[in-house]
């Protein structure tokens, strides 16, 4: 049984791009606004695991990546959101909904300098404490 | 501790090990035991465990970053050495996330000896676990046992891929190395062999009262806890969780051997180690199906270019989903790589599977879930009320082996 379908009517109108890249790979848009009722409806009601979630320096901005997996049917729900504001990006905080996001929050925040609001812990996880305030090892700008 | 350190490798056994070629003598010590940081600061009032601090970041390479600056064939290279243990796990979700990317037929006799290769990992893997909680609990005679027979799955290594770890075997659209039939009857034998030694272990373990009554009933991490904590491998599956990659989202060719999913429901550090003894047995039948099957013909795709797009490949790693993200803008170079090694799910656990018991089971439920590695000579047991320093990570060990000694007298159990 495929979970995408039944996501995609689910969220209905929140999905904004949908892409299938092959059968158990699906990609698709949210506003940043929606992520916390979005996750929790993968999370919660259709009981998909959270992998773990990818944040990259974009041109247009900095971008999260949500990976989601549906281990029945090995499908992966990439659900992507756009922060545009690189000068304060922000974003609501998972790790509330689920504990297994509070690392990976932690480690954005750090790396590419987003903050999650509502974090319960949002401290360096991999940087030493000597590592510069405001210096994003992972973003691009000179 | 050090006279403990020396022991195991002054009774190293010296023999030939007679290879397809050659013939080597061993001599140690290799110990890779305790040689990865990780920080864990136990918070204890009296003998309980009440707060558990996780601290990494001490082996932070950078690696995503440095993916970024070599082109799609290094990078196999480079993500190979994020771990010495799982070696062919990063690589093989590598090549699995650009070749989804690129959607790249890989030849069939490649895709047999990937998973012949990723299965010999697992083996090894999961024996020296084995070998490591032996330690902790204070049974050393199952610790050098383990690793004695570890030993041969190295050798086999050394003979198909040149190479006892990092085997370099992965590639975009195949792999770089053949497997030479005259090697095949004596992978063969190694296998044959090592099924007694497997049937040992799993007597030694689900037979000897002193190792029940030290393993069941603590580090208990329950089936929703696990599912909070999105929890992988066989740590998930001793807490009742039905997932493995290799049967959710099919790669190599685990889809064209028949296996099954060990699944144990009780959460408990018992039920983690039976997990890993029970897969040691369909690893190897695996291996075996796959010589038997496999086909002959080209092992490589020859793949030149690497075309725009996204794309993800997974592995069911020794301790879980290995999940690899790749993305590329039509260079030659990826723009980003997101790694996330099964790790970084199973040890963040602890923060639930430590807190409540005994410092005594605490060195052994760290050691569970399979950090690769449980450096617990960096544990510090802290007072929680003075923040004073009690003990540290050898003092741990000693306790939990003391543990199991005050077992073996109650029990009248052997070692």
């Amino acid at each position: 049984m495929w979970i995408k379908d039944e996501i995609k009517e689910r969220l209905g109108s929140k999905v904004i791009d949908w892409y299938q890249h092959s059968a158990r790979r699906i990609y698709f848009s949210i506003q940043p606004r929606d992520i916390k009722e979005v996750a929790d409806i993968l999370f919660n009601e259709l009981k998909l695991r959270f992998a773990i979630a990818t944040g990259q320096d974009t041109s247009k901005g900095l971008e999260i990546i949500y990976h989601f997996s549906f281990d029945k049917s090995g499908e992966i729900i990439s659900v992507r959101v756009l922060l545009e504001d690189k000068k304060d990006p922000r974003i609501d905080s998972l790790a509330t909904l689920f504990p297994a996001a509070e690392w990976i929050e932690r480690e954005m925040w750090e790396l590419l300098g987003i903050n999650f609001i509502g974090h319960p812990n949002l401290k360096r996880l991999l940087l030493s404490d000597e590592w510069p305030e405001g210096k994003y090892p992972l973003r691009h700008e000179k | 501790m050090h006279v403990m350190r020396g022991s195991a490798y002054n009774s190293a056994w010296f023999r030939g090990i007679n290879m397809s070629h050659k013939v080597i003598v061993p001599i140690g010590p290799y110990h890779p035991l305790q040689e990865e940081p990780e920080f864990f600061r136990l918070y204890v009032e009296g003998e309980k465990v009440v707060d558990i601090d996780i601290i990494i970041g001490y082996n932070h390479r950078g690696i995503e970053e440095l993916c970024e600056h070599k082109h799609f064939d290094q990078v196999a290279f480079l993500v190979e050495r994020i771990c010495g243990i799982c070696s062919t796990s990063h690589p093989f979700a590598y090549v699995n996330a650009v070749e989804d990317l690129a959607k790249i037929e890989v030849p069939e006799r490649a895709l047999y000896i990937r998973t012949i290769i990723a299965e010999m990992e697992r083996i090894h893997s999961h024996l020296l676990w084995l070998g490591l909680a032996g330690h902790f609990i204070g049974y050393n005679t199952v610790w050098m046992w383990a690793w004695r027979y570890r030993e041969p799955i190295l050798d086999m290594f050394e003979m198909i891929t040149g190479n006892r770890n990092h085997y370099a075997m992965m590639k975009i659209g195949g792999v770089r190395r053949d497997i030479k039939e005259e090697d095949i009857p004596i992978l063969k034998k190694a296998l044959d062999d090592l099924v007694p030694a497997v049937d040992m272990f799993r007597g030694a373990v689900m037979d000897d009262p002193v190792i029940k009554a030290r393993l069941k009933g603590i580090g208990i991490l329950t089936k929703q806890q696990g599912i909070d904590w999105c929890v992988l491998g066989p740590t998930a599956r001793a807490s009742g969780l039905n997932i493995d990659v290799r049967k959710d989202d099919p790669y190599g060719v685990y889809d064209r051997v028949s296996w099954n999913v060990i699944v144990e429901k009780d959460g408990d550090i018992f039920a983690k180690t039976v997990v890993r003894i029970l897969e040691l047995y369909e690893s190897i039948s695996i291996i075996r199906q796959c010589l038997d099957k496999m086909p002959k013909g080209e092992i490589d795709a020859n793949v030149k270019d690497i075309p725009v797009g996204e794309g993800i490949g997974r592995v069911e790693a020794p301790r879980g989903e290995c999940f690899h993200y790749v993305r590329s803008d039509g260079t030659n170079r990826p723009i980003r790589h997101k790694i996330r090694a099964p790790s970084y799910m199973n040890v963040a656990s602890n923060k639930v599977a430590a807190i409540g018991q005994t410092i005594s089971d605490t060195t052994i439920t760290l050691a569970a879930v399979d950090p690769c590695y449980c450096c617990t000579e960096r544990v510090v047991v802290l007072d929680k009320a003075t923040d004073k320093k009690l003990m540290n990570g050898w003092d741990l060990i000693k306790l939990s082996q003391e543990k199991t000694e005050q077992l073996k007298k109650a029990i009248g159990g052997r070692s």
